[in-house]
């Protein structure tokens, strides 16, 4: 079970953010870009698959990020963070030796343990694709303990796609069945152009004995979970993780509460029979 | 191997069709071939065929003034090509590139489409199939037009 600060609610801990030095810095695409963070003093968190920190830009605010590195191997924290707002862009303007606040880890974790000798279907659009890695390592490192692997990734353009290299090399290394679409392409992309909900028909996975784990946007996962219902693959075999907007972390600001849960302290996964309902309504 | 009939029943599209009516249209189909890059059709074209995708895949391309091509969508392994045969002024309205090895059978639509008018209960079955096609694409299309994949404002 991986440690999570959610259970220390209001302790000075939990609300406190550490110092944590960027280490290494990489530009993925136009507008995104991966931190490596490393604390200025003692032992650095260590993360599950699925938890996710808040990441303080001194001065400017503080946000949720998923964890998106490895989890098993990693002594730093990897963060992959898109520059959109205030704080996510001042964040990726950090440069390497800026000091930025750590709190977390946060939330639970992705259930990729408890689906081993299972068929692992994951699904991320856009940004989605980083809080999935840490769980993406894990089946890769214990490749033989699972059954077929389908990545499915949809992007908007293929300047938007992520970790291509590596996302090509684990098909070819891991025995990943490599599924991949843009909304819009040029006579350039040789790939499938369509939403990522082109890409459930065609993958293999007995809907038997699956488990499938999705990471977009809500509208996204919403229309990703209907076409894996499709399948017949039961809405408790599939695996979103949620996002609102979170301030504390710790379940005690109400910020990122949906209905009668809040994200922050039962989620940020969920399986989809316990969130479908609750995202169809429209005033949550 | 399998007879071009045998082929065209597998299809979600032609399922469930009288083994007469397969059999008609399978006289007006034939297997075909592009190599990766090969044009299959031009916007204004005539879209006398169309084609059920057996390996590979097309692009659907739009020339846009001044600019590159705009890829406005795929159609992969298994999926019907092309529904402008059915509909008047009869024309592809997309260019359509392979972008890989493509093997197919093409069907003659103008052939089809005459005997749709003669044989009210074949019409009937292929528009409500084709139906389906299109209302497909037009919901993916509107799907799209969301931008699922919009990002946050942190």
């Amino acid at each position: 079970m991986a440690q999570t600060l959610t259970e220390t609610a209001g302790s000075l801990e939990a609300m406190t953010p550490v110092p944590y030095a960027v280490t290494a810095k990489r530009q993925d695409t136009y507008d995104t870009w991966t931190l490596e963070l490393e604390p200025v003093d003692g032992a650095p968190i260590v993360p599950g698959p699925g938890q996710f920190n808040m990441l303080y830009a001194f001065g400017v605010g503080e946000v949720p990020i998923s964890n998106a590195g490895n989890f098993e191997t990693d002594e730093r924290l990897v963060h992959t963070i898109r520059a959109v707002g205030s704080v996510t862009k001042a964040l990726c303007a950090a440069e390497i030796g800026t000091v930025i606040g750590v709190r977390g880890p946060f939330g639970n974790t992705w259930p990729i343990v408890e689906a081993k000798g299972k068929d692992v279907v994951i699904v991320a659009g856009g940004i989605g694709l980083p809080p999935l890695r840490p769980a993406i390592y894990h089946v890769l490192k214990n490749r033989k303990d699972y059954g077929r692997f389908a990545l499915l990734y949809g992007a908007r353009t293929p300047a938007d796609l992520l970790f291509l290299d590596e996302v090509k090399s684990w098909q070819c290394n891991y025995d990943v069945d490599l599924d991949m679409t843009v909304d819009a392409g040029d006579t350039d992309w040789k790939g499938k152009v369509g939403l990522v909900t082109k890409l459930i028909p065609p993958a293999e996975f007995d809907v038997d004995d699956a488990r499938a784990f999705v990471v977009g946007p809500e509208i996204m996962m919403k229309f990703v979970a209907q076409e894996l219902m499709n399948r017949d693959l039961p809405a408790e075999s599939i695996n979103v993780s949620l996002e609102r907007t979170m301030r504390c972390g710790v379940g005690l600001c109400g910020h990122c509460q949906i209905g009668p849960t809040l994200i922050c302290r039962d989620g940020a996964c969920y399986t989809w029979d316990k969130v479908e309902k609750l995202l169809a309504v429209k005033e949550l | 191997m399998k007879t071009l009939d045998a082929v065209i029943a597998e299809s979600p599209v032609f399922a469930g069709l009288t083994q007469e009516q397969l059999e008609f249209i399978a006289g007006c189909a034939q297997n075909v071939h592009f190599d990766e890059g090969q044009k299959i059709a031009k916007r204004g074209d005539a879209a006398d065929i169309f084609y059920l995708l057996r390996m590979g895949e097309v692009a659907l391309d739009v020339d846009v003034p001044n600019k590159n091509s705009v890829r406005i969508d795929t159609v992969e392994s298994g999926q019907v090509l092309g529904w402008s045969w059915l509909i008047p002024p009869y024309q592809w309205n997309y260019d359509v590139t392979a972008t890989e090895l493509v093997r197919a059978v093409s069907f003659d639509g103008a052939c089809i489409r005459g005997k749709c008018e003669s044989d009210p209960a074949l019409g009937y079955a292929l528009l409500t199939r084709f139906s389906q096609v299109i209302v497909g694409r037009l919901q993916a299309t509107r799907l799209r037009l969301i931008d699922i994949y919009g990002a946050d404002t942190h």
